[in-house]
């Protein structure tokens, strides 16, 4: 058990409104080569938790307290220049719409090589090596290199993502509904993509999602958040099949499952108010 | 087994897409290859398949929101494909449509009475006053106030808007409501919620739908009978249970293993 993340009290709040907690003193750790989930609905500060962690929050945005502590080092009095240092070497990133976060006039082989330029001086013969090797380890011939974005299916240009964010080698993963644009089909690939990458490379994986399927299917570890806080976290089993919290119950109720024996139950939230303040 | 209301018969629909060198070339592609499809009264019909798959342009064509290139669509005995303006428009009153995105298909400009009203008035179905009193009753009945008749879209949440696109849809009365992704733009919470209505209000207005959907978790749950579409193909159909128990198709199969959570949730 080696821990490489610590969040401790993050509390995220808009610049101008100090009074509204988006994220209210969220604390959770993250091991190497395990997976952590976050879930909660829209609005649940899931990504923004993510997005405090990679420095990334908008401007309009204040961390307002807490401390993010990667590797011994706490993040959160860094500036820019030794962020952008961290970011895409030691910590990697996937987001939800591969298209958007692409380059549409580079080919993916070019992407890709960036980061390896940026951040390993690698040129020439020995960077186009690598970019082929990072394509084959996420499933393209490495042939592709030289298409463009628009040439590839959804499911391709999430694993040029994924390559994109692996190419360093890093030491931990923040994906942000990487496959919520997928297909069923794709999705279940992609996920075991991703499954494999993180043993194989023993990363620590901060995976943000809102489907209760994709934590069976991928987590190790769960943290689900509502309204900005934490109000369960625990192993991927235990918080499933033993949910302690009214939240995480009711959030268990309405996902529809896939046999339709369990009967839909849309989450009471005047009930939930009181049973939060009991 | 009840009757089939909405019957498409050996459906058709090719586009061009240009290809080759300086996109001078065009390839066909077979958007719908012959295809054919019942849908029974008062039940649910759910058209699954993958992005590409043609189940939104069925689902266009089936209420001649498309052109088809071949074949006939038979609601109340007649075929829609061979109608055509005020013929047509009078059948389209009994087939309405709920779609997808609820911020892209609400005109921002346009109050909520006006939204939803605005079918009557196309239809000259009553006067002002019972109009006025129609949509009411149905804004309330898909769970929204008087007060919100004279709101804007960008005032309403995604669930909410998603009820608006249903109140308009189901206030003139229709016989078969296609409803293309309704849930997918929605929280997993405000999803049930607008599943558990549909649901509702299907048994007190005797309503069909054709339910377009990727998500074979929802399809579970609302579906009486499943089409699987591949490729513009229709490759299976028959009551869910079936379909889920003991796909025919391997297609069908590998769709169903990729369910995320299947196993895991299950116990």
């Amino acid at each position: 058990m080696t821990e490489l993340l610590r969040i401790e009290g993050l509390t995220v709040t808009p610049a101008n409104a100090p009074e509204k907690l988006l994220v209210n003193n969220v604390s959770f750790t993250l091991e190497a080569g395990k997976t952590t989930c976050v879930v909660g609905e829209s609005g649940s500060g899931k990504s923004l938790t993510a997005l405090s962690v990679m420095g990334l929050l908008s401007s309009q945005l204040k961390l307002a307290q807490g401390r993010v502590i990667f590797q011994g080092q706490d993040l959160t009095g860094l500036g820019n220049e030794a962020m952008r240092q961290i970011r895409g070497q030691r910590i990697g990133m996937i987001f939800q719409e591969p298209m958007t976060s692409l380059n549409p006039v580079l080919t993916v082989g070019k992407q890709i090589g960036e980061t390896l330029i940026v951040h390993q001086g690698l040129k020439g013969q020995a960077l186009k090596a690598k970019v082929a090797a990072l394509l084959e380890q996420v499933g393209i011939p490495a042939g592709r290199a030289n298409s463009y974005p628009d040439e590839l299916s959804g499911g391709q240009r999430q694993r040029v993502m994924i390559a994109m964010s692996i190419a360093c080698e890093p030491a931990m993963l923040i994906a942000d509904e990487p496959t919520t644009a997928l297909d069923v089909t794709v999705q279940a690939q992609i996920l075991k993509l991703l499954d494999e990458l993180k043993t194989r490379m023993n990363m620590a994986m901060l995976f943000i999602t809102h489907d209760f399927g994709v934590v069976a299917d991928i987590a190790d570890d769960v943290v689900v958040m509502f309204r900005g806080e934490i109000v369960e976290s625990g192993p991927v089993a235990s918080v499933l099949q033993h949910p302690q919290h009214p939240y995480t119950r009711a959030l268990l109720d309405c996902v529809p499952d896939a046999d339709g024996k369990k009967p839909l139950k849309p989450i009471d939230y005047a009930w939930l108010n009181e049973g939060v303040a009991a | 087994m009840s009757d089939v209301i909405l019957s498409g018969r050996n459906l058709s629909k090719f586009y061009k897409q240009r290809s080759g060198k300086l996109g001078l070339g065009t390839t066909l592609v077979k958007a719908l290859d012959d295809v054919s499809v019942d849908l029974r009264e008062g039940t649910t019909l759910a058209v699954v398949g993958e992005s590409g798959s043609g189940k939104s342009t069925l689902a266009r064509c089936l209420l001649q929101l498309l052109p088809l290139d071949g074949g006939e669509v038979i609601f109340q005995g007649e075929n829609l494909a061979a109608l055509s303006g005020a013929a047509l428009r009078a059948q389209r009153r009994y087939l309405q449509m709920v779609f997808q995105d609820p911020f892209a298909s609400l005109n921002p400009r346009m109050r909520i009475g006006e939204i939803v009203g605005e079918g009557l008035l196309i239809h000259q179905l009553g006067d002002a006053e019972e109009r006025r009193e129609r949509v009411l009753r149905m804004l309330k009945r898909v769970g929204l106030v008087e007060t919100d008749m004279t709101k804007y879209p960008h005032e309403f949440s995604g669930g909410q808007r998603q009820r608006i696109g249903i109140a308009r849809a189901l206030v003139l009365e229709p016989k078969v409501v296609v409803c293309d992704e309704p849930v997918s733009a929605l929280d997993v919470s405000i999803q049930a919620q607008i599943l558990l209505l549909l649901k509702e209000l299907q048994r007190e207005m005797a309503l069909s739908y054709l339910f377009i959907s990727h998500d074979l978790r929802v399809v579970r749950h609302i579906a009486d009978e499943v089409a699987v579409m591949h490729c513009g193909k229709l490759i299976e159909q028959g009551d869910v249970e079936r379909i889920y128990d003991a796909p025919g198709e391997e297609y069908t199969r590998n769709l169903l293993q990729s369910i995320p959570g299947r196993r895991a949730l299950a116990a």
